[in-house]
């Protein structure tokens, strides 16, 4: 099971571990990761399971599909690393990967 | 915000929907929901006939949608189903039409939204916590204890009216005002007749009025959070002072938006732990649900009852052929009783698992702006009244608004129950 490290806006650390092909908000839901509100229940219709995945997982994960740009534009402050945490799946590639969360969900 | 005026034959009994042939349910019908007869209605509908085409009413011909996914996926989908003309059954008027981002299609929708939304959004929101908790304090210290009373007018009201006028930096000591364009928006009986129509915009135009002063004052003053400022020194809708019709549509919106949905959220948490009592229990047992209580009263209550739109093209969807122009209801009051997809809809659990994944927001890109700002306000206030109070009993039924759009309240009467006294 990859390992997985929430971060929240105040800085506590959250370190979990994820069931392989659970997507990152099953993940935080599943583990009480605080932060994730996913008022849709994954299906990249509300964007609030944004977080932030820093360059250097970037290129590990796929690129935004069009609906999640559309949902995430709904979402505040929306950066390059922003994500919807629905719509990124967990594997072995991704063990040991960082998320930051934002300080809400709108 | 709905020109859907069906207040038709009241006297009539509601018939049972099982003794009506299918193809002849009209949900636009407003004394379904005003009698609390729609349960059943759209039971069946989701049963038998899911996706639903109802070929004849008073506003037209219109598609209903009744299950929770089928609902999520055209609310998803604004590129084939448009917000355009309306997001009300019926079409505007075509010599009063108030345009609106809510009833907007990208690109448009998305800079005049983006110019509102930092009036509610987690920034603003931590700011303004304080103000509704004092305010808050001082509605339910101010109730009279024993005795019976309208929680509508009393509580429900008057918090979301002080509110608003936050969200605007309007003038206090008028905000009644704002609660009286919110409900000559969205009363149906405002259609009834051409006076009626006349006095609704005159009202209306009274609105714009003075919110046009505002406006003007508040483009000449530094930036600050409140919508009309935001609008105002926004260089994408700066200039809305010049189409008056659509300042005032988009005022209408952020109004409505504002007050009859929160005043109806704070109803119904009286309604509904009063007609669960074990519910009301476990509340007193263990505030810390008041959270996971507020999702759920907004489920159970959906204080909006749908959202229309507009097929762009000719659709299949669940095997119905829906056609390019054709009117396309979203029963979010529906899809929030859905049974396959929410176990015990029909009741109000305060302690519901996943509370927070029900409809009542919609999804998309129209997602409610102000669900946070609403949340907000429900929690402190039932925080607030956990501090003071013991229960507060509904004496007796609730009466309900006439229309099929917003599911709300005119009267709720209670009587406060002390704490240390039963």
């Amino acid at each position: 099971m990859p390992r997985v490290t929430f971060i929240e806006h105040d800085e506590t650390i959250h370190e979990i571990s994820a069931d392989n092909d659970a997507t990152l908000m099953e993940a935080a839901l599943d583990n009480l990761v605080p932060g994730i509100d996913a008022d849709c229940g994954g299906q990249c219709a509300c964007a609030t399971c944004h977080i932030f995945i820093n360059d250097e997982w970037a290129t590990k994960i796929p690129a935004r599909e069009e609906t999640e740009e559309t949902m995430l534009e709904l979402a505040e402050g929306v950066t390059e690393f922003s994500r919807l945490a629905c719509q990124i799946r967990v594997n072995d590639t991704l063990d040991g990967l960082t998320v930051q969360l934002p300080e809400a969900q709108h | 915000m709905t020109d859907a005026a069906t207040a038709m034959n009241a006297d009539d009994a509601i018939p049972d929907p099982y003794s009506i042939p299918l193809d002849q349910i009209r949900m636009n019908q407003s004394r379904l929901f005003q009698n609390n007869a729609h349960g059943e209605y759209f039971r069946r509908l989701r049963k038998e006939d899911p996706v639903h085409y109802c070929a004849e009413s008073e506003v037209g011909p219109f598609w209903s949608i009744t299950k929770f996914d089928d609902i999520v996926k055209i609310d998803s989908n604004h590129k084939q189903f448009s917000s355009e003309p309306a997001i009300s059954i019926g079409n505007p008027s075509e010599d009063f039409t108030t345009p609106m981002f809510i009833a907007m299609d990208p690109p448009k929708h998305d800079v005049q939204r983006k110019a509102a939304n930092p009036g509610v959004a987690p920034a603003r929101l931590a700011d303004l916590e304080g103000l509704i908790r004092e305010r808050a304090g001082k509605i339910l210290d101010g109730l009279p204890i024993g005795e019976e009373f309208n929680w509508v007018d009393r509580v429900s009201i008057e918090l979301t009216t002080q509110m608003l006028a936050t969200l605007f930096d309007f003038p206090f000591e008028d905000r009644h005002l704002l609660t009286q364009w919110s409900d000559v928006t969205t009363n149906v009986d405002m259609f009834v007749s051409e006076e009626k129509i006349q006095e609704r915009r005159a009202s209306l135009r009274e609105c714009l009025a003075y919110f046009t002063r505002l406006w003007h004052e508040r483009a000449d003053q530094p930036p600050k959070f409140d919508f009309i400022s935001l609008m105002a020194h926004n260089p994408d809708t700066k200039d809305m002072i010049n189409n008056p019709m659509e300042l005032l549509g988009n005022l209408i919106l952020l109004i409505v938006g504002g007050n009859d949905t929160t005043r109806n959220s704070i109803s119904a948490g009286i309604v509904g732990l009063n007609q669960n009592p074990q519910e009301y229990d476990k509340l007193l047992a263990d505030p810390t649900l008041i959270p996971n209580m507020v999702s759920e009263i907004i489920r159970w209550q959906t204080p909006l009852a749908y959202m229309r739109r507009t097929a762009k093209e000719d659709i299949e969807f669940q095997g119905k052929q829906i056609k390019k122009g054709d009117k396309v209801v979203m029963w979010y009051v529906s899809g929030n009783r859905d049974e396959t997809k929410i176990e015990n809809a029909d009741e109000l659990l305060i302690d519901r698992a996943r509370a927070r994944q029900h409809m009542s927001f919609g999804f998309g890109i129209h997602r409610c702006m102000g669900n946070r700002v609403g949340e907000m306000q429900v929690r402190i206030l039932w925080e607030e009244i956990l501090k003071r109070f013991e229960r507060i009993e509904m004496v007796r039924e609730p009466i309900r608004v006439n229309s099929s759009f917003v599911m709300g309240y005119s009267e709720v009467m209670v009587r406060i129950m002390p704490k240390d006294k039963h």
